[in-house]
């Protein structure tokens, strides 16, 4: 798939930090785009191991605020030619998204984001309990017992799920491909500055130089960064998901319920595949609660009562890097040649493509495209807020 | 990981029993400028390690009390009721 590196070189143009969906998206339209090769990806651990491998694969572009809205638009078209561009099959199953709504509230707050998501182009809508029944036939909805009886529900066609495990390894080939070197194991244990700008990354394997970082290491940012200087507005939390031992397959569409804290899919391999919230503690310890799946199960099963007797076959965490206004934090920061892909909480894996499209762009020309612009780390000193609280907290 | 804190009035409980307020971090100065205060909002120092933090005992006697919590294992080494405001 990518070739075995040996030790590394004493300087790259580039060193991304983080070889996960982000760095290694980064990395490859650095190489297609910008014929930049000269390029390494440093993680400390496998490729793949952190949320690029823990994400529940849902891809979906139904945002809240304008800027958002057009952003994971434009990621979701990067990801439907994604496969061909790197001639890999990453399994995209675009069957549609379903946000369900269980509050006169929530019809408002739906209705609202279908009209952002009209304007901008993104093909969303609102429907009623009797097309969610033909989209979603095994699913329990009208309940007249329900605790939240479904009133309605936020369709996004173009939505669906993707095999998060086939998008790191073809992202990874077009990488390698395009002359990067990626190093797993090798962690960065500081970076060096001189007059406000990058100069190099010390690492477990030897020093390097280099004018220009990008961190793109989700729950572990803070960390990166303060060893650049850089201070970042985040939390780091855990988010938790878990899978069904395999059954036939019922469930072609995603069902989200902010409300109930749950989102639901059925895998490939069958297995259903359900998500929560993040746990509210920030914490590095990337383990499960027992308090977790006993509720994405209570919650799954007022939705689909016919898993009664379905087992849990493995559950697992990952860390999130959680932004105060749930829109990701891009771009450059104060230290010159230090970019960040931040603030990405549970809805990172959505943006990969165009994260990396964007901040090899800002590499190659020195220019921040509009496209993420407002994503900017300075928005949080001038206070200039992109508050996604209301279609990415639990939404995805 | 779940784990147990220690409510400084009620004794050892869930973590699911409280609320968690963040970590703790210092006031800006009065008058501050936008950029001081953008920083005491927003930015957090996040660590890998030891962390002193708020919590409430929400599902108990309500109190607002002081945890110092490692934050790569979820121990726990001390809890404590903030000084009276004076």
């Amino acid at each position: 798939m990518w070739r075995r590196r040996g030790e590394l070189k004493d300087s790259y143009d580039v060193v991304i930090v983080g070889g996960g969906s982000h760095g290694l998206a980064a990395a490859y339209y650095l190489a297609k785009e910008h014929g930049i090769g000269n390029v390494a990806v440093l993680e400390k651990s496998y490729i793949g191991s952190g949320a690029a491998g823990r994400n529940t694969t849902i891809l979906r572009a139904n945002y809240k605020t304008p800027e958002g809205a057009r952003f994971y638009d434009a990621s979701l078209k990067l990801y439907e030619g994604l496969g061909a561009d790197l001639n890999f099959n990453l399994l995209f199953s675009q069957n549609g998204h379903l946000t369900l709504a269980h509050s006169d509230r929530a019809m408002f707050v739906m209705a609202n984001r279908a009209e952002v998501n009209r304007i901008n182009g993104i093909d969303s809508r609102l429907i009623q309990p009797d097309e969610i029944k033909r989209l979603a036939p095994a699913m329990q909805v009208d309940d007249p017992h329900a605790v939240y009886p479904i009133q309605g529900a936020l369709y996004h066609p173009p939505g669906g799920v993707i095999r998060h495990d086939a998008v790191v390894w073809g992202l990874a080939r077009g990488a390698d491909r395009g002359g990067a070197e990626l190093h797993p194991y090798t962690e960065v244990t500081g970076i060096e500055r001189r007059n406000g700008s990058v100069e190099g990354v010390r690492t477990n394997r030897g020093t390097i130089k280099t004018k220009t970082v990008l961190n793109c290491t989700a729950g572990w940012s803070s960390i990166v960064s303060e060893m650049a200087g850089v201070e970042l507005p985040i939390t780091t939390h855990i988010l938790q998901a878990c899978v069904t031992e395999p059954l036939k397959p019922f469930l072609d569409v995603v069902i989200v319920s902010s409300q109930m804290h749950v989102y639901i899919s059925q895998t490939d391999r069958g297995e259903v595949l359900m998500g929560a919230e993040i746990e509210p503690w920030t914490t590095y310890r990337m383990q499960g609660t027992l308090n977790f799946l006993q509720e994405v199960s209570r919650h799954a099963l007022e939705l689909f009562p016919q898993l009664e007797r379905a087992r849990i076959l493995r559950s697992w965490a990952g860390l999130c890097d959680l932004s105060p206004d749930y829109s990701p934090i891009l771009g450059r920061t104060e230290v010159e040649g230090f970019h960040v892909s931040s603030g990405w909480g549970t809805y990172g894996f959505k943006a990969a493509p165009i994260v990396g499209k964007t901040l090899a762009e800002l590499v190659a020309t020195g220019r921040t495209p509009d496209l993420i612009e407002p994503f900017a780390l300075e928005r949080f000193y001038e206070d200039r807020l992109v508050s996604e609280l209301a279609a990415a907290a639990v939404s995805h | 990981m779940s784990y147990v804190l220690t409510c400084p009035n009620c004794g050892p409980r869930e973590v699911t029993d409280f609320g968690f307020g963040g970590e703790v971090n210092p006031r800006p100065r009065s008058d501050p400028s936008e950029r001081e205060l953008g920083v005491y909002n927003y930015f957090r120092r996040n660590v890998a390690g030891v962390q002193r933090e708020w919590w409430c005992h929400r599902s108990g006697c309500g109190a607002w009390f002081y945890a110092e919590r490692d934050t790569r294992t979820n121990e726990v080494l001390l809890t404590e009721l903030p000084e009276p405001a004076a």
